[in-house]
């Protein structure tokens, strides 16, 4: 490790810290920490926890190891439940995507309140583009709208899961611009790219990482992004919101704390994360990926919890998932 | 011939001291999990992907710490062989196949023969799939784009057809089975509607990542099988003792043409299976023994210790392996979920794999590639030194190796999912396997299903919703309409059978 990230580090500990307050620094971990991944091996969201738990190994962040277990039932139905009731909530963490929003809403019979979960920190906010194959003839944003409603329901979307990121972007779209977009539900990211790729499908709202691939060999081309400003990556692109409608949506990636962690193991996971979260290496992921978002923690993050969680009951109960 | 220089730099490269030495110990980790009940490649990649960016910054390039991994992904598919064959216990998911006909022909004294055919069929495999991989990987990426939901449902249909189709085995029993199979495949939430389905006593503990594959082929091979040994045998065991003499190795090896059918089918279905996303080598080696079966003159040896049975899984695990690879650096799709977690590390180590992986990447992608080769040399060198070793366990008295296997089934159950409800299932699933088996039910039908379904039933579900409901849509494509065919002729085989009986009969 060079001195600059050297003395960065200590900055950034020491700003964390003063940041949380003073009652803390007397929490280590005493065994091998439960890191539980809200997605099964191999996607976004298992790519990214495995790349946070290298760079705690490498630079030797934490005294005791992170053990990465994967929960990926029920749309992280498991995993919630898995935390919910962890024997040993010091030693229990998780990363998480929006169905740690949309899950609990969705059924309200897990018994799950994430505002008891412990806000450790937001390392990024993943974006959605809309894509489409190169040789769908569609170029730009208002093509794709001409086409697709040429098309009726015979234009299809693939996706993620189901009442999920990607199926509340199309149904957005569905709604605003009076669409019959029909929608295929897939179990992850890759397929749906795979399957662009391959023609299946018309269109999808992938993370820029899960198409990254294709779009650099040519065969899929990006129309829109769901930011509110353009992405660095893609500055050609444009936002819906250049479009005429104030519709922004990304997906958080964040690790909490089960719900009854003490507030000491807290402010030692928030400290340890935020180096994570200032490592050249995390720094890169995130700009080569195009991920956005600052670190944010405690009362923050669980203010930006509270928000999307009420969003995200707006958007589901619009859509008529729940009632 | 460019591809030839290519790849004879790649095996130069994948010969230095230092990827040499990762292979081999790459190799001999992958054969430890591999041969341990429940620790299957995926776990040996997972558990070890943190120690390859020490490899990383020591060596300074990214093809040794792959290599490593591909070297533990490869010793798995020989190590899973062991414990299916000496102790009956699948070692692995992909193995599971292998304990048709290995733990019959170890039962029957010839485990020797059935450890040399797995190493050698193993090797075939790999080396096979090696060299298509080679010569065809950019053209056989394209083949993958082109199975969309329908192919890849009409391709699962015809692997049940060929359960279904083969002599021997009871009809109705093989399709109660598979019902079965399919049934405990439903269990969890629904991929289209996000519903939940079968959950016992709303219990979300022990049903809410559905029923794992490996649950159920641990209590059917592990517990259940324990369980048809004590009753069939009660006090009076007795195992028909391998002698471990070179001159038996070296008959085993001599008698190896016997199994050449199982191992090209193996070889070229496994590879096939491989390399559509979201099969992987399980159902790679499932189908080839069914299809082995099928096609062979003496199916009602098959399950009783067929060289042919041993022969066909072992070549397509492993080929399938190599076969999963390519979607993963092609296309940036994982085949298997060991590809999952290799793509994870290609990843981190600031790769991008996808289309232009090949062309940006040389010195990545060809020492690698190099290296597949080396590594299968290595795995049947060390797997067959050490045969004499893994002999010793059958040399075990059986009140020494039940409790063995029951301790391995519970430890393995456990360690695959890190779930205690996963153990209990597992036990409930033995004590039912063995109480079928009385009744004389066929139980690999049911593990191929629960393999199976969860592959299927959204690739029907989605390929519907995509036609809006009609059928249709599996006969018309030009891809899935002749595999279709194909499966639904299968599945009247048994049927046409039938009237040609009554019809004789009469006459």
């Amino acid at each position: 490790m060079s001195f600059a990230r050297k003395l960065t580090f200590g900055i950034v500990a020491l700003l964390t810290s003063l940041a949380i307050g003073t009652a803390h620094a007397d929490f280590e971990p005493t065994k091998p920490i439960d890191f539980v991944i809200m997605a099964g091996k191999g996607g976004g969201a298992d790519k990214m926890a495995r790349l946070m738990q290298s760079i705690v190994e490498k630079e030797g962040l934490a005294s005791r190891p992170l053990v990465p277990v994967n929960k990926s039932g029920g749309s992280g139905a498991e995993a919630l439940v898995a935390l919910n009731s962890a024997t040993d909530p010091d030693h229990t963490i998780m990363v998480t995507l929006n169905s740690f929003f949309t899950t609990p809403l969705r059924q309200p019979g897990l018994g799950i309140d994430i505002m008891t979960f412990a806000p450790i920190g937001r390392m990024a906010e993943d974006t959605f583009v809309l894509w489409v194959h190169k040789n769908e003839g569609v170029n730009s944003f208002e093509e794709f709208l001409a086409e697709a409603k040429a098309r009726g329901s015979g234009w299809v979307m693939g996706g993620t899961g189901s009442a999920q990121e990607d199926q509340i972007i199309t149904d957005f779209l569905n709604d605003t611009f009076d669409l019959e977009i029909k929608y295929i539900p897939y179990k992850g990211g890759g397929a749906v790219a795979k399957d662009l790729a391959g023609e299946q499908i018309d269109s999808s709202v992938n993370n820029p990482s899960e198409a990254l691939g294709f779009y650099e060999s040519g065969d899929v081309i990006p129309l829109v992004a769901f930011t509110s400003e353009r992405l660095p990556m893609f500055p050609d692109v444009p936002t819906l919101a250049e479009a005429g409608e104030d519709f922004a949506y990304y997906m958080q990636r964040a690790v909490v704390g089960a719900p009854g962690m003490t507030d000491e193991a807290l402010a030692y996971y928030t400290n340890l994360f935020a180096e994570v979260y200032n490592s050249e290496e995390w720094q890169k992921y995130k700009s080569d990926k195009s991920l956005l978002g600052e670190y944010t923690s405690g009362d923050d993050l669980a203010d930006y919890w509270q928000t999307q969680r009420d969003r995200h009951e707006t958007i589901l109960k619009a859509s008529g998932a729940i009632n | 011939m460019e591809v030839v220089v290519l790849l004879l730099d790649g095996v130069w490269a994948a010969l230095q001291p230092t990827n040499l030495g990762l292979a081999f110990l790459g190799v001999v980790i992958g054969l430890f999990v591999g041969a341990m009940p429940g620790l299957g490649s995926v776990n040996g990649v997972a558990i070890l992907l943190p120690f390859t960016f020490v490899i990383q910054e020591i060596t300074g390039t990214i093809s040794s710490p792959m290599i490593f991994l591909a070297a533990i992904y490869y010793g798995a598919m020989y190590g899973g062989a062991i414990s299916s064959i000496t102790l009956g216990i699948p070692g692995a998911s992909t193995a599971v196949a292998t304990t048709f006909d290995g733990r019959p022909m170890a039962l029957g004294g010839h485990a020797e023969k059935a450890l040399v055919i797995a190493a050698i069929a193993s090797f075939a495999g790999g080396t096979i799939s090696n060299i298509i991989f080679t010569g065809a990987a950019p053209l056989l990426a394209s083949v993958a784009l082109k199975f969309g939901n329908p192919e890849i449902f009409a391709l699962m249909l015809l692997a049940f057809a060929t359960f279904i189709g083969l002599g021997g085995d009871d009809v109705p029993k093989t399709i109660i089975s598979i019902c079965f199979g399919l049934v405990m495949s439903a269990v969890g939430f629904d991929i289209i509607s996000g519903a939940p389905r079968l959950l016992l006593f709303d219990s979300t503990e022990w049903f809410s990542r559905g029923i794992q594959f490996l649950v159920l082929a641990i209590g059917v091979y592990g517990i259940g099988e324990m369980l048809w040994t004590i009753n069939s045998t009660r006090d009076s065991f007795k195992m028909t003792e391998a002698n471990i003499t070179l001159a038996r190795v070296w008959q085993a090896l001599k008698s190896f043409p016997e199994a050449w059918r199982g191992t090209s089918i193996g070889s070229f279905l496994g590879f096939f299976v491989g390399i559509l996303p979201a099969a992987g080598a399980t159902p790679g080696s499932l189908m080839a023994y069914g299809v082995t079966k099928m096609v062979s003159k003496n199916q009602e040896e098959f399950g009783k210790g067929r060289p042919d049975g041993v022969a066909a899984p072992e070549a397509a695990n492993n080929s399938a392996s190599t076969g999963a690879m390519l979607p993963m650096m092609t296309l940036g799709i994982p085949g298997s979920p060991t590809t999952a977690v290799l793509l994870a590390g290609m990843v981190i180590w600031g790769l991008q794999p996808g289309p232009l992986l090949f062309s940006e990447q040389p010195e990545f992608v060809w020492p690698l590639i190099g290296s597949f080769y080396i590594s299968n040399v290595i795995a049947v060198v060390v797997n067959l030194a050490c045969i004499p070793l893994f002999l010793k366990v059958l040399r075990m008295p059986f009140s020494i190796l039940a409790p063995l296997i029951f301790v391995l089934s519970v430890v393995g159950t456990y360690a695959a999912y890190q779930n205690i409800y996963d153990v209990w299932l597992m036990l409930i699933f033995g004590i039912g396997a063995f109480l079928l088996r009385i009744l004389d039910y066929p139980l690999a039908p049911a593990v191929l299903a629960i393999v199976l379904g969860p592959i299927a039933e959204p690739k029907l579900r989605q390929s519907l919703l995509l036609s809006d409901g009609s059928w249709m849509i599996f006969l018309e494509r030009p891809i899935s309409g002749p595999i279709t065919i194909a499966a639904i002729i299968l599945l009247l085989l048994p049927l046409y059978g039938f009237i040609r009986k009554r019809v004789k009969a009469r006459s």
